[in-house]
């Protein structure tokens, strides 16, 4: 039977497991799709669902704190106006104060820092700020003539402030409810009989079964600020006129709707006619590039670990370590380097002109078909021994019994490689592979230090042709200071990132399933 | 039979050896050319040699002295960075564990709704709020100085929860249990069980998060502006690379960089095998 099959020419197998492979791709591709549809149809699902959720509880939470007003004692009915009321009052003193200075502090800062900036939410600013002038005639100007300069809005900070005061306010509210709910939850206890937690035991709940609360608060407090605010401020920037000729503090701007969304795809408006072409011209190439840069470094790093780890390979440790290296090499240093080894006068290309492949005057990254390879080929430098350490991790999980009826089955290493370990790679790896495709997606070092998106195109608007989504967003920042568009274009970014994890999680069952590994 | 199977495992082995020796060179190659570049004696931004036609020290020493353009600055970066670096590493490897310790362990109303929240958030382009980080920044009067720096490293930690949740994720909650029927509290039980247990992933997160401040140019430079006493290593070799006199300070910018990679590198090396725990770790759930 086993001389049957070695007598077999070499041959057969290669054309049948290519032919499988291709199957393979065919039906993933077609779940992919499928897939597509079946999120979009979750999604839409979903959101319908927290609409509907969200009013349900809105309004049994209406019902239920109207009752506790209706039924509490004065002592809770209090509550509703003076936060800790029914905690200070039912024996928990310290609790109680807590709650109190929460309320007037919050309630202070809402009315007197936050509150200006808040009422001028609908227009962002009204008046602008004017330096010092001399005018005698003028009513406020000093003996000298000179009218003093008058602070103006600042629409930038009035949004800014607005949204962190909205904040604030939502987490006052939530405190409020809480203090709703402690009021009531201590004339049941007192009308039982028992007395109120003491705040000593409260302090050393902190430490067990409310360990959370001590633990996360920081974070929490942490992320609100340098990561909840920001993005919410940007994701508002999306819909006013903030750019290079509306800045603040020498000039407002204000609210114009969807106007950004509608010249980023219409280009209606004449400055911004190359827009629609940009983008989409950006879009396809940051695809391109998303897909190559994920699967030929996935591809290279699985083979790379194979041959490390393949039996009878020795001084494994040295391999892994040169490998190891270039991941320890500040990116910023390596791809600036490798820029000028690049460079159209660098080693590289007089090595190619010595060789006489390319004629003087070639540079790798000139040309727009030119750049895009290269950059793709350097990825891999950076990328493969990245995917190297996380595939081999893996590789060696295959169980052994796989492969050992493989062989007795006669398979070859080739055959073995496309049936069982690129099958079982691609079963285990596949929500990584979605999250590294996002994340080449907002791949920003590689292309800013080695081309800085160049060569620049006259056909796109600020944009360059290795430029992907997320340079030409920081270009539209930093160069342009276009923040309305940069912002409009963080939120397609978004869109087509949550877009693609939403095909992850419908698949993977994704942090719904998450309990069940434990 | 048994010797054709040797002599095709050798043959293999050998292709192996072979294949593995020049991509070695290949991912060697942009390293050994900057140690090159450092000793480099000839001026200017590009050579067209692989090798140096002279070599020399110098690119080192002066990095060190005093010129118009440098200002003897090099040494005030590398203790700015280790600085930012240190308390980076400190601040943000706590937020990791505790978040990470919270979403595993605990259970509480919020924990999905908060999971769902930050992988939300996660998506959208870090260099989108990268400005409004920048006005935050300057109401507080952080702009220009390490110490907002230390913020922006440090900030949104929590959100990186996601490796070493998955480890703790791997920990048997049998231990959590007979250490709370023993009366331990989930704080004792996170100090003097998990952290001890979690050592790879301690290590993993210090090593990343101390290593970032190294790398990071983009938002050092935002914050910075043109402060150059408060430059990190990264800024400030960029910035001696952005002047017009890119072509005198290359070889320095090479010979900076090699003093700035090679305690990185040689960390990195010594505490490898954390670091691939940590990675490999990561990956597998997804």
């Amino acid at each position: 039977m086993k001389d049957e099959l070695r007598s077999e020419p070499f041959y057969i197998w290669i054309p049948q497991s290519i032919l499988d492979f291709i199957i393979q791709i065919l039906k993933v591709a077609f779940e992919f799709t499928l897939s597509i549809f079946t999120s979009l149809y979750d999604f839409l699902k979903t959101t319908g669902k927290v609409i509907v959720s969200l009013a349900k509880k809105g309004y049994e939470g209406l019902i239920k704190y109207s009752r506790i007003f209706i039924k509490g004692n004065y002592k809770t009915k209090l509550s509703f106006l003076l936060m800790g009321f029914g905690a200070y009052t039912n024996g928990q003193i310290v609790k109680g104060i807590l709650y109190q200075l929460l309320q007037v502090v919050s309630l202070g800062l809402l009315i007197f820092f936050f509150g200006p900036y808040i009422a001028k939410l609908n227009t962002l600013g009204d008046t602008l700020g004017t330096p010092v002038t001399y005018d005698p005639g003028n009513p406020n100007a000093d003996p000298f003539g000179y009218v003093p300069a008058q602070p103006g809005d600042n629409s930038m900070i009035i949004l800014l402030l607005s949204v962190g005061g909205i904040i604030l306010a939502a987490l006052l509210y939530y405190f409020y409810l809480q203090n709703l709910r402690l009021a009531e939850a201590n004339e049941m206890t007192l009308q039982v009989g028992k007395r109120p937690i003491p705040f000593k035991e409260e302090v050393k709940q902190l430490l067990n079964e409310r360990f959370h609360i001590t633990v996360l608060s920081w974070p929490v407090f942490f992320s609100f600020i340098f990561t909840v605010l920001p993005l919410v401020f940007m994701i508002l920037i999306a819909f006013t006129e903030f750019d290079r000729f509306h800045q603040p503090p020498g000039s407002l701007f204000t609210w114009v709707g969807l106007d950004n969304f509608i010249n980023m795809f219409s280009g209606q408006n004449a400055f911004y006619s190359r827009l629609p072409r940009t983008l989409w011209a950006i879009l396809q190439w940051s695809f391109v590039w998303a897909i190559f840069a994920t699967f030929l470094n996935y591809f290279f790093g699985m083979i790379l670990a194979l041959m490390i780890n393949k039996k009878g390979i020795k001084l494994k440790v040295l391999w892994r370590t040169v490998f190891v290296i270039t991941i320890a090499v500040p990116q910023f240093i390596s791809l600036l380097i490798m820029r000028n080894f690049f460079n159209e006068q660098g080693p590289f290309v007089n090595f190619l002109i010595d060789l006489g492949l390319v004629g003087p005057g070639y540079g790798p990254f000139l040309t727009k078909e030119s750049a895009r390879f290269w950059v793709i080929v350097i990825n891999l430098w950076v990328g493969v021994p990245y995917t190297m350490l996380i595939t081999s991790g893996i590789l060696m999980n295959i169980p052994a019994d796989l492969y050992e009826s493989a062989t007795i089955d006669g398979a070859g290493s080739i055959t073995k490689f496309f049936k069982i370990t690129l099958p079982y790679m691609l079963f285990v790896t596949g929500p990584y592979l979605v999250t590294a495709f996002i994340g080449n997606i907002n791949n920003f070092n590689i292309i800013y230090f080695l081309t800085g998106g160049g060569p620049s195109s006259q056909q796109l608007f600020q944009a360059g042709h290795t430029d992907l989504l997320v340079t030409w967003l920081f270009r539209l920042t930093l160069f342009d200071s276009d923040y309305k568009m940069a912002s409009t274009l963080g939120i397609l970014i978004f869109m087509i990132s949550s877009f693609f994890s939403l095909i992850i999680f419908s698949r993977t069952g994704g942090i719904k399933a998450e309990d069940s590994f434990q | 039979m048994i010797k054709s199977k040797r002599l095709g495992e050798i043959l293999s082995n050998t292709l192996i050896y072979v294949v593995l020796s020049i991509l070695s060179i290949i991912w060697l190659i942009p390293i050994v050319w900057l140690i090159l570049q450092s000793f480099r004696l000839e001026i200017g931004a590009i050579s067209t040699r692989f090798f140096p036609l002279n070599y020399t020290l110098s690119n080192y020493t002066r990095l060190f002295e005093y010129d118009t353009i440098l200002q003897g600055k090099f040494p005030v970066w590398f203790m700015n960075t280790l600085l930012v670096a240190t308390v980076t590493m400190v601040i943000s490897t706590i937020l990791v564990l505790l978040t990470s310790y919270a979403f595993s362990r605990l259970r509480f109303p919020a924990r999905m709704p908060m999971m769902k929240l930050i992988l939300v958030l996660g998506l959208f382009p870090g260099f989108m709020s990268m400005i409004a980080v920048y006005n935050i920044l300057r109401l507080m009067g952080l702009t220009g100085s390490i110490i907002g720096l230390m913020f922006i490293y440090s900030g949104g930690a929590g959100f990186g929860y996601y490796i070493s949740k998955g480890y703790f994720d791997t920990i048997s909650k049998a231990i959590d249990e007979a250490a709370m029927i023993d009366g331990a509290s989930r704080a004792q039980i996170f100090w003097h069980i998990i952290l001890p247990l979690s050592k790879p992933i301690v290590i993993y997160t210090m090593i990343t998060s101390f290593i970032g401040p190294w790398g990071d140019y983009i938002f050092a430079r935002l914050l910075l502006g043109e402060n150059i006493d408060q430059y990190t290593v990264a800024t400030g070799l960029v910035w001696i690379l952005d002047r017009a006199n890119i072509n005198e300070y290359f070889t320095r910018f090479a010979a900076g960089s090699v003093i700035v990679a090679t305690p990185i590198t040689l960390l990195f090396l010594f505490l490898q095998r954390y670091y691939v725990s940590g990675v490999t770790g990561g990956s597998v759930k997804g």
